[in-house]
């Protein structure tokens, strides 16, 4: 445990976890737009984004680099930070994978949802050590609505 | 050839929180050596063990991807602004 905590309405994780419902049995994915306090970081805006990976999209999720440009591009219009990313575990636990390890960065928050038979379960959030050597959980809170 | 190489934010903590960086170099292989001789915490996040750059790091030069030109040897101008942008991977571990 980091000690680092993640804010997000529970609107915009349900929302996620529908992305998750629709694309199963296959892996859903798209970024994390918000603010990075001294704090906490918040989730203020979602990018749903298509799962580029199609050989093996039940285990596997892929955005290109234009993609990543593209939620740049959305979070700049918008005034806020690319903060990180979400996906989702088909018929698996809400946990890092080793494949995901290799292909994450630091600073960026990782959100996992486990979906079970098409129901949203366990959600988490994850960021990569700064030595890449393991993942440390981010607590996720819930943010209240804006009015 | 003195051109602006512009870090992600992720790797800004890396990079003495700095949103670019200027250095001079003929090739983009040069540049982001560069970077990483200036800046040694960085060279773990963009290159792997083998000394390649990381499969999901890729790197533009203006707004050319440099895998539609000639990679790491594609040739630098004065004022090039190189960017370094990651794709996303991942997934679980069922086979």
């Amino acid at each position: 445990m980091s000690g680092a905590v993640l804010k997000i309405r529970d609107d915009l994780l349900g929302r996620i976890h529908a992305h998750g419902v629709e694309t199963y049995p296959h892996e859903c994915c798209g970024a994390l737009l918000g603010r990075d306090g001294d704090c906490a970081r918040e989730v203020l805006e979602l990018v749903p984004l298509e799962n580029r990976r199609k050989d093996s999209p039940r285990n596997r999720f892929e955005l290109t680099s234009d993609d990543v440009r593209l939620a740049e591009k959305k979070a700049r219009e918008k005034q806020v930070e690319l903060i990180g990313w979400y996906h989702s575990h088909p018929d698996a636990p809400a946990r890092p994978s080793e494949f995901d390890r290799e292909h994450a960065w630091p600073w960026y928050s990782y959100i996992i949802v486990s979906v079970r038979q098409r129901e949203p379960r366990d959600t988490t959030s994850w960021r990569l050590r700064d030595d890449r050597s393991d993942y440390d959980s981010e607590t996720i809170e819930f943010a209240a609505h804006s009015a | 050839m003195a051109v602006k190489v512009i870090i992600p934010t992720p790797l800004r903590p890396y990079a003495g929180k700095l949103e670019s960086v200027e250095l001079e170099a003929m090739t983009v292989g040069e540049a982001l050596r560069a970077l990483t001789t200036r800046f040694s915490e960085l060279e773990k996040h963009l290159f792997a063990d083998d000394g390649r750059l990381r499969s999901f790091v890729n790197v533009y030069v203006n707004d050319e991807d440099i895998r539609y030109l000639q990679k790491e040897a594609t040739h630098l101008r004065e004022g090039d602004i190189v960017s370094i942008v990651p794709s996303i991977a991942g997934g679980s571990n069922i086979a």
